[in-house]
């Protein structure tokens, strides 16, 4: 379990180390760089040139990639071209935000998702679960965006309920501290209605596909012959074990939810990582969309590892399987 | 075929793709001609739904900021929506197979190579490489295709090089092995066709994702281009008209999730009615 834990980390490391080498080469042979953006169009070419130089662009670019990997590894993630202020603070500033969104509709979707996924199975072929069905698909069909953009027209312009732009008003620093939570609650239901009813969607259809699959094993059928209720089956039986599949899919779904909360917060300009990174890649901002896409790419390999070891936990025989 | 009908899941999602298509094909006769036609724009734009502008044409959807027309522009964007989705599923899939039947029945280094390859593409996060991709070059619709079939080839590659390995235990592999078939002709002639069932699905999911894909690219503003329509790029300039014209916005999105439910549907249909030992649902 261990050297296999152990090689797997390490293969994560050469896919982290495989994407962000792809991406520093990608990025520099792209049209554009951040100083054409920082000093824009006015600028003369002895200007550019100079500045250029300032920024130890004008290196041939395999010398640039060695000393950024160099300082990354280090600690020093450089300073934003496009911002002036440090890599570590721009990606730390944005953090708190994007956790906040990412993992309560993470919580929020796998609860919710697992209770609809499980009345669905135990009632099988009823009208709920097919009520349910038709809600479930169509929420996991629905683009996060457009869902967003949705939710902004009927609450925010409607009915004046809730605001769609931003983390906090811009009233916040004058509020109370039981003001300022109650202002960051109503700016995060929006953005988080939208990624958790994206999520419930994809969550409740695989648990119920999970629980139905495993409605005809032999355990079930001693469960049920033993007497004990449908519900007790259902709760206490089937959906324990059709929680180790989810356990990798949730693993799986952190840096989707990421990837996903790129778009969502650019509807609803939440100032988190992923508007960050979109900017970045806009003005060619090279030190920050290294230090994003590195720690990106981190969150998927550290994703899938965490999966590996909670399913082999809950799991015992999975850790034994050789292949 | 004929389960597939009978399932209510089936019938739904081959109905609106067969008349999404058509619609598509068909767009010239059930609209109104060019999609980005602009007359007068101050007596033709924001028209709601289901009324007549100020020089008497009637829209169905109603007209956006320049006086377009919603229904013609939505047919018009069936076209570079479906045609995207179809097209990037098509690259997809023949990479998927390509690369996950060389790795089930290849030889020496080949599997390993290629399960590498596989893995480390999986671990790329899609929409951050999309990022990258679409702002390297200027953002086309072409560009766009080759995009999205180039990073969604890896879920196919690892259900076909499981199919292709389950396979090639079979006796009937093994009877032509003896016969001395050469293995490229096993592979294409015998192992290929029964794993077409599970690429089938995985191809019907693939267009569902494509399409959304796409119009998340295109809301970037690095997909499909306006004058264009996708519908994308539709929802996109709807936005900032949400108060005054919902239905710019609306309409495109809407259609999307119909659409991007018949394929979920559909695949569902097809994999349940493949495995006869499944109850219809």
């Amino acid at each position: 379990m261990l050297t296999r834990l152990a090689a797997r980390a390490l293969a994560g490391f050469g896919v982290v180390a495989g994407v962000v080498t792809l991406t520093f080469f990608a990025l520099r042979f792209a049209p554009g760089d951040p100083v054409e953006h920082l000093l824009g169009s006015a600028a003369t070419a002895e200007q550019l040139a100079v500045q250029r130089h300032v920024l130890g662009l004008d290196r041939p670019v395999p010398v640039q990639y060695t000393a950024w990997v160099s300082r990354f590894v280090r600690g020093d993630w450089g300073i934003s071209i496009a911002k002036g202020r440090p890599v570590r603070t721009v990606l730390a500033d944005a953090w708190p935000a994007t956790v906040r969104l990412v993992g309560l509709s993470l919580l929020l979707s796998y609860l919710l998702g697992i209770a609809v996924g499980a009345v669905q199975a135990h009632r099988q072929g009823s009208r709920t679960d097919t009520a349910l069905s038709v809600i479930t698909v169509t929420l996991f069909a629905v683009p996060g965006f457009w869902l967003g953009l949705m939710l902004v027209m009927v609450f925010t312009y409607w009915a004046h309920a809730l605001p769609a732009f931003g983390a906090a008003g811009l009233d916040a620093d004058y509020l109370t501290t039981w003001g300022r939570i109650v202002d960051g609650l109503r700016h995060l239901a929006l953005p988080l209605a939208t990624l958790t009813l994206i999520g419930i969607g994809g969550s409740a259809r695989f648990i119920r596909g999970a629980m139905m699959d495993l409605s005809s094993q032999p355990f079930v059928t001693t469960a049920h012959a033993k007497g004990l209720s449908p519900w007790r089956v259902t709760w206490r039986h089937t959906l324990r074990n059709a929680l180790t599949p989810v356990v990798t899919l949730l693993g799986l779904s952190l840096p989707t939810l990421f990837s996903g909360a790129i778009l969502v917060e650019a509807v609803f300009a939440w100032p988190g990582v992923g508007r960050v990174l979109v900017e970045a890649v806009q003005a060619r901002d090279y030190p920050v969309v290294m230090a994003a896409t590195a720690v990106s790419a981190g969150l998927v390999v550290v994703g899938n590892l965490l999966a590996d070891v909670l399913a082999g936990w809950l799991d015992p025989r999975i850790g034994t399987r050789t292949t | 075929m004929k389960r597939l009908l009978r399932d209510r899941r089936g019938l739904f999602g081959a109905v609106v793709l067969a008349a999404a298509l058509l619609l598509a094909v068909a767009a010239p006769l059930v609209t109104s001609g060019d999609p980005n036609a602009q007359r007068d724009i101050v007596a033709t734009r924001f028209v709601a739904p289901l009324s007549t502008d100020g020089t008497g044409v009637f829209h169905v959807l109603g007209t956006d900021r320049f006086g377009r027309d919603v229904w013609t522009r939505l047919v018009y964007g069936a076209r570079v929506s479906l045609g995207v989705g179809l097209l990037a599923v098509l690259i997809s899939v023949t990479l998927g197979v390509t690369v996950g039947a060389l790795a089930g029945y290849g030889r020496g280094a080949v599997p390993l190579t290629l399960l590498g390859l596989t893995d480390f593409a999986l671990a790329v996060p899609r929409v951050v490489l999309l990022l990258l991709l679409a702002a390297l070059w200027r953002p086309s619709t072409a560009l766009v295709i080759v995009v999205l079939g180039l990073t969604g080839w890896m879920s196919v590659a690892r259900l076909v090089h499981g199919e292709v390995r389950a396979l090639a235990a079979r006796p009937f592999v093994e009877g032509a092995v003896a016969l001395g078939a050469r293995r490229l002709r096993v592979l294409v002639r015998h192992i290929l066709p029964n794993a077409v069932t599970p690429v089938i699905v995985a191809a019907a999911l693939g267009v569902g994702n494509a399409i959304t894909l796409e119009a998340s690219l295109s809301f970037l503003g690095l997909g499909v281009q306006p004058p264009t329509p996708s519908w994308g790029n539709m929802i996109a300039s709807g936005r900032d008209v949400l108060v005054n014209a919902p239905w710019v916005a609306t309409a495109p999105g809407l259609v999307l999730v119909l659409v991007v439910v018949a394929c979920t549907l559909l695949g569902d249909a097809v994999r349940d009615a493949m495995e006869p030992s499944a109850p219809l649902s």
